[in-house]
Order: C-alpha cells, then sequence, then structure tokens
C-alpha cells in the first residue's frame, strides 16, 4: 500500500477579498509516526524502553513496531518521529559501526556513537532526519549512560530522558520520581533496577492512557555488563 | 562547501588511495585538497555532488525553513561575557527550549576551545556545538602548524568565515569568543548573519536586553576585582531568567585569564532568585 507522506493546507487568499477557503495541496517529505521513548540510567545498567504502535493520522498500520534498536552488546537506541528516517538512520549507523569495527577492532564505545550520531544528523542540517533519538548503554566504566538528540545534532548526557509523542507528559513525572525535583524533606536513594522497571511500566501505562499514538505494547531493553535483555508488555490497544 | 568538505575528510581513512599516498604526497591543504574518490564510499554516506540542495529550487516547492511538521530544533538562551583587567568573565544559564517545550535544564552552553579560550552558545543548540567544534579542531591543527596558541581574532575569524559560506540558509548562531593571547583579553561576538565585531561587553541571546540592564549599571565596579566581576555576571543572568521565558536552568561562571579557563561556580537559578528578590 502506498502511504502518501502528509499533505499541507495553506491559509485562504486574503488578496482580492475571496471569501471562500482556497486548498492548495503541497507534497511533504515527511509525516509523523508517533510513538514514545524512554530511556534511565542507573548504576550499572540502562534501560530503554519503547511502544510498537506505528500510526500515522487517524491509522494505525502496525501494532508491532518496536522503536528500540540494538546497536552493540552494550548500546541500544531509541528512535521516534519519521519511520522513513527511523529505518535510513539506523541503517547508516549500523553500516558506520561495521566499519569502525573494521578499521579499529573494536566496537564503538556508547559515547563515540552519540558523538558519531550527532555529525550524521547534522550533515543533513538543510534537510533533516525527522528523528528523536535516545541512546541508552554502558559507558566504559561500566554505568549507565543515557544521550538524547534533537533532530539536527545537538545532544547531551543524561540520567533519565523521554522522547517522542508523549515526552512532554513523561519527562516531568521522572523529573519528579527519580530526578527528586519539587519534592521536600525525601532521600535520595540511589534507583535499583527493579524500581526503575515498574518506574517504565507505570509511565507508559499513563502515557497509553493520555495519548493517541501511544499504546499496543511496551517493549523493554535492559542493558547490564552481561548483555541485553528484553521484555514485552502489553499496553491498551484502543 | 566547508560542511561537505569535513565530512568527506572524516570518512577519509576508508579510501581506496589514502595508504598509498600517506604521508609523502599529503595534500597541503588538507582537507579541500583530498582526492574526491568518494566511489569507494557507499552511495548513502557520500555528500550529492554540488552545494547543499534543497533550498534554491526544490522540485515541491519547499518553504525557506524546510522542518516538517512538528520538527523543532533547540534554541532560546541567555549568556554574556565582559573583560575585565583580571580577563574575561563569562556567564551562561542552562535552558534549551523546542517551541514552548523545556527540553533540558542542564545544557552546557560554554565550549572550550583548547585550554585558554572559551566560546559561548545561543541560538541553534546543534549549529552551535557543530561549528565551534570544528573551529576548536582548526585551532588546534593552527596551533601545531604555528607553535604558538591562536589568538581570539584568528579563532572568531574561522568561525565568522566559516559560517558565512551559510548565509541566508537558515543556521542560527550567536556566540562569542572569549580569551587570552597576546595581546591580553579577547572578546569577539560572531553570528550566523555575518557579524563579527570586538568588544568590551557582550550579552547574547533572547534574554539578553534583561542582562544587559543589569550589566552596564555593575560594569564599573566590576573591573575592582574578580570576585565582583563574578557576582555581577551571575546576577545579571539570573534577573533575564526571571524575565525571559526561554532563559532558566542555572547559571554557570567562568573566568579566563593568563593561566587559562577555569569554572568559578555553578548554582541553580531558583535558588539565587531567593536571594535576589527577597527586596
Amino acid at each position: 500500500m502506498l502511504s502518501a507522506a502528509g499533505c499541507g493546507l495553506s491559509r485562504p487568499e486574503a488578496g482580492y477579498g475571496l471569501e471562500a477557503p482556497v486548498q492548495h495541496h503541497r507534497f511533504s517529505p515527511y509525516t509523523f509516526n508517533g510513538g514514545t521513548v524512554l530511556a534511565i540510567a542507573g548504576e550499572d545498567f540502562c534501560i530503554v524502553a519503547s511502544d510498537t504502535r506505528l500510526s500515522e493520522g487517524y491509522s494505525i498500520h502496525s501494532r508491532d513496531s518496536p522503536k528500540c534498536y540494538k546497536l552493540t552488546e552494550r548500546t541500544v537506541i531509541g528512535c521516534t518521529g519519521f519511520h522513513g528516517d527511523c529505518l535510513t538512520l539506523t541503517k547508516i549507523i549500523e553500516a558506520r559501526l561495521k566499519m569502525y569495527k573494521h578499521s579499529n577492532n573494536k566496537t564503538m564505545t556508547t559515547g563515540a556513537i552519540a558523538a558519531m550520531l550527532s555529525t550524521i544528523l547534522y550533515s543533513r542540517r538543510f534537510f533533516p532526519y525527522y528523528v528523536y533519538n535516545i541512546i541508552g548503554g554502558l559507558d566504559e566504566e561500566g554505568k549507565g549512560a543515557v544521550y538524547s538528540f534533537d533532530p539536527v545534532g545537538s545532544y547531551e548526557r543524561d540520567n533519565f530522558k523521554a522522547g517522542g509523542s508523549a515526552s512532554a507528559m513523561l519527562q516531568p513525572l521522572l523529573d519528579n520520581q527519580i530526578g527528586f525535583k519539587n519534592m521536600q524533606n525525601v532521600e535520595h536513594v540511589p534507583l535499583t533496577l527493579e524500581k526503575a522497571l515498574q518506574l517504565v511500566k507505570d509511565v507508559f501505562i499513563s502515557a497509553a492512557e493520555r495519548d493517541v499514538y501511544t499504546g499496543d505494547a511496551l517493549k523493554i531493553c535492559i542493558v547490564t555488563k552481561d548483555g541485553i535483555k528484553e521484555q514485552t508488555i502489553q499496553l491498551r490497544k484502543d | 562547501m566547508a560542511l561537505a568538505s569535513v565530512l568527506r575528510a572524516e570518512l577519509a581513512e576508508f579510501s581506496p588511495n589514502f595508504p598509498k599516498n600517506f604521508p609523502k604526497n599529503f595534500p597541503k591543504n588538507f582537507p579541500e585538497d583530498f582526492p574526491d574518490d568518494s566511489e569507494g564510499i557507499p552511495e548513502i554516506l557520500r555528500d550529492p555532488p554540488g552545494p547543499p540542495r534543497v533550498l534554491a529550487a526544490p522540485p515541491w516547492g519547499f518553504e525557506a525553513e524546510p522542518e516538517g511538521p512538528g520538527l523543532q530544533i533547540l534554541h532560546g538562551t541567555t549568556t554574556l561575557a565582559f573583560k575585565t583587567p583580571h580577563g574575561v568573565t563569562v556567564a551562561v544559564d542552562s535552558r534549551a527550549t523546542a517551541g514552548s517545550y523545556i527540553a533540558s535544564q542542564s545544557v552546557r552552553k560554554v565550549l572550550p576551545i583548547g585550554g585558554r579560550m572559551l566560546g559561548t552558545m545561543a541560538g541553534g543548540a546543534a549549529d552551535c556545538a557543530f561549528w565551534q567544534r570544528l573551529v576548536a579542531r582548526q585551532c588546534r591543527v593552527q596551533e601545531l602548524r604555528n607553535k604558538e596558541p591562536v589568538s581570539v581574532a584568528a579563532a572568531s575569524k574561522l568561525l565568522a568565515n566559516l559560517v558565512y559560506q551559510y548565509k541566508g540558509l537558515g543556521l542560527s548562531l550567536g556566540t562569542m569568543l572569549c580569551g587570552w593571547d597576546k595581546r591580553g583579553p579577547g572578546l569577539y561576538y560572531v553570528d550566523s548573519e555575518g557579524q563579527r565585531v570586538a568588544g568590551a561587553a557582550f550579552a547574547v541571546g533572547s534574554g539578553s536586553s534583561y542582562a544587559y540592564g543589569v550589566l552596564d549599571r555593575g560594569l564599573a565596579a566590576a573591573a575592582r576585582s574578580e570576585e565582583a566581576a563574578c557576582e555581577l555576571a551571575r546576577r545579571a543572568i539570573a534577573q533575564a531568567a526571571h524575565r525571559d521565558a526561554y532563559s532558566g536552568g542555572c547559571v554557570r561562571v567562568m573566568h579566563v585569564g593568563p593561566e587559562g579557563w577555569r569554572e568559578v561556580s555553578h548554582h541553580d537559578i531558583a535558588e539565587l532568585q531567593d536571594k535576589y528578590l527577597e527586596a
């Protein structure tokens, strides 16, 4: 099925005092496919989670389209936005990882992948990849690392980040529960893996309640020094 | 164009001619003179021939800002820097916004360029980070060639000339280069419109007008001591963050002196506002 990228409509022409709206359908190379990604870094683990719904406009194309992609044994990337650009971008990253491995005889570290992704995104500064990326993995010392990006390559290392359609709903909740923002007289306990997993499940259940683009199922990738484990939890399908 | 040639240079080691020609035939003006045998590089990673496409006459008639539905890149800030007899005092906020969403409250808006220079970041976050990193690399190469630290005037000119090639294409960059070189303290303002001005004090960003108000009042007194200068810078950012919706987070104050740059302090604006607005 050919899926048409979204058509844009312009404002009514005011020049000749026309009252009837004139619609110009313009081709847009972008469309918005929805989805939410979340990454949390712990002391010796990192969690990258995404929902699996792929939508366009009012339709759902797929209920089983996860947005986490495994890059190395220590790094996972979550990509949401325009699915076409997500696919191409992950192909390019995987190719660059192989090239690095062949010429340097070692796997790229999480921080190096983040720096490389920044230049890949910026190389398309004037026709951007419409992708919101979050990289999660372990750094060289074995600690959890999360790197969040904007579509043209600006990036930053965080402890936790939500990206995608429900990011504005999830990020404040994480700021409060993991960052202890706006909480008084509370002990700053370090985050355990069990508590982080429970939090991830809870926030996605909440996001599925209030965001139309999020739902169907939740895929969680847990990165530890023993490798990457995956879990799938069902969410609301409506 | 600078962007294309830099990215080609990064993949230089994958070119089939690379080991044979290195180092005897190493081109004098690397990377511009590097043989363009991009056939070795996969099609999808290669630059398209000619200048960057899209904005001249795209087939589907794009507007000047080809950023699809809801594509929002990070903007908004207050940064300032001023010269004193002890060096250059720099202060920045740490908020990054994408449209009306606050994407981050902990962005580092001061980027070191070598050990003796700092560049501030205002406007598009990716633009500032990318071009300043490129200038830092260029400065290092120049230092190695000339066996002398690069001057602030030279570094600012490098940056200004790089971004001027992209004038009108939508880059958003408003940066101050602050450093100490053989002429003493140096402060230049460079932006994506092609401006490059030297001066004694600048405030840049969406909150700059508010910062100027506080800054101009205390500049004479700030020359007395480094402590007073840092306090003035901190206050100016805090006041700007109070009035400008797009500035906030924390204030980072840094100082560049003859021995190099160092971070002076780092405060959350919420704590500072209790102190400054108690009247």
